[in-house]
């Protein structure tokens, strides 16, 4: 357990976050480790652990029927997979797929909702980090969006 | 009052393009190839990395286009064109041996000996490679100069990327930090997916001690100096390269005009803190 305390405070993500609150959140933690091609978890599926990733590298795909997948964004050390464990009916929007051997943390989302639940700062805490990713996402969604590659 | 020197020799005239010939025509993407000009006559004029010339198509006009080429390099001009309108059409469909005309190089150039002894961070979007290349190469050439030098190249899809080969090449240099994203791409691309200013934050620079270079559509500028200042870099140390239409070329016709300044005579490298306060007016 001490590992993985240590492990989550080292992480970019919980940087902000109390030894107390790290401490709560390593009881909902466990050590993963996805090899290339390895899916973190599909579209459609549960979303029942939230990715810390340590190290490694993960594709963000989005399939049409009938289509090759289409990657909209590439995550690496220190970035975070998803926010749909957040948010009921707490399904994956997307796939994550490994591109490179990932070692990543994952945190059980039901513990995690149940801790933040119970402890209204922690929750606090996560919804602030969660949210001001989400916010840096959305605006590289409309960068990419908008084209500004195109012909103008 | 004394009399004019009458024998100096008079200055050609800027509004009169020199005569060039086409040595070579190099096809970097569909809708983009790269020129290498000789001039006809003489000697083809120094230039600072991030200057730009006047390129004439005969019979169709004139437009402003950034110098790619090696400022150590002599003997030719090399401009890469992009096929978006009437004039970088008929550039466009230039072959070798073709003539074109030329004025320049004109304009302000990339702080390349300012940022030395500071970390370099470059980052360009689509075409903005272009004109960010004779720095690179200068930067390159001059590596024990620097501090840690990185790359940032973004475009739409790998199909278009620009100077992929020698994308690749500096990418193996072990002193150059080189990362190239895309918007979006198939499942068999291995490389980054996201836009450019996010590769910003995963940068290894001292924001105290970094000379930034930006170059790319307006919008992507935009959101790589707010990831760059959001980084700790000073608005005085972030340079970038405008681009407006140009007629003249030297600060008289006020076709350029941007705020106060012109971008061919005060452009088209600047710092940000020179035109921060008028770069996001919508109506400039």
């Amino acid at each position: 357990m001490e590992g993985l305390d240590r492990i989550l405070k080292e992480h970019a993500f919980f940087a902000a976050f109390s030894p107390e609150h790290i401490q709560l959140l390593a009881g909902c933690a466990r050590n993963h480790r996805f090899t290339a091609g390895q899916y973190l978890f599909r579209e459609g599926d549960p979303a029942d652990e939230f990715f810390l990733i340590r190290q490694g590298k993960v594709a963000l795909e989005i399939v049409a029927p009938g289509k090759e997948p289409i990657v909209f964004e590439t995550l690496t050390d220190g970035e975070v997979a998803g926010a749909s464990w957040l948010v009921a009916p707490y399904r994956w929007m997307f796939d994550a797929r490994a591109t490179t051997l990932t070692r990543a943390i994952g945190l059980d989302a039901k513990c995690l909702r149940g801790k933040c639940d119970t402890d209204h700062n922690l929750g606090y805490e996560m919804m602030k980090s969660v949210l001001s990713i989400l916010v840096k996402r959305l605006d590289h969604t409309r960068l990419q969006i908008i084209d500004v590659y195109g012909r103008g | 009052m004394g009399e004019a020197d009458l024998s100096l020799a008079p200055l050609s005239d800027p509004f009169v393009p020199e005569l060039y010939r086409t040595v070579r025509v190099t096809r970097e993407l569909r809708d983009t190839v790269t020129l290498e000009l000789a001039p006809l006559s003489g000697k083809r004029p120094a230039f600072e990395p991030g200057q730009f010339n006047m390129l004439y198509a005969f019979g169709v006009g004139e437009s402003a286009i950034s110098i790619s080429g090696d400022p150590a390099e002599e003997g030719t001009f090399v401009h890469t064109v992009r096929n978006v309108g009437a004039v970088s059409k008929a550039l466009s469909a230039l072959e070798a041996g073709a003539a074109a005309g030329l004025r320049g190089p004109f304009g302000t150039s990339w702080p390349v000996e300012g940022a030395e002894g500071s970390d370099v961070v470059i980052v360009a979007g689509g075409l903005g490679l272009a004109p960010l290349r004779p720095a690179i190469y200068h930067i390159l050439a001059n590596r024990d100069r620097y501090g840690r030098v990185s790359i940032l190249y973004g475009c739409r899809n790998p199909g278009d990327i620009l100077y992929r080969h020698e994308l690749e090449q500096w990418r193996q240099r072990l002193d150059v930090d080189l990362t190239v994203t895309v918007d979006h791409a198939d499942a068999s691309w291995h490389g980054n997916a996201g836009v450019v200013p996010s590769l910003i934050k995963r940068t290894a620079f001292d924001p105290h001690d970094t000379v930034a270079m930006v170059c790319g559509p307006e919008i992507m500028m935009r959101y790589s100096m707010n990831a760059l200042r959001g980084a700790g870099v000073s608005e005085k140390r972030i340079y970038l390269s405008m681009e407006r239409n140009m007629k003249c070329a030297i600060g008289l016709c006020g076709h350029c005009q941007f705020g106060p300044e012109f971008v061919c005579k005060d452009g088209p490298v600047v710092p940000y803190s020179k035109v921060a306060r008028i770069f996001a007016l919508r109506e400039i």
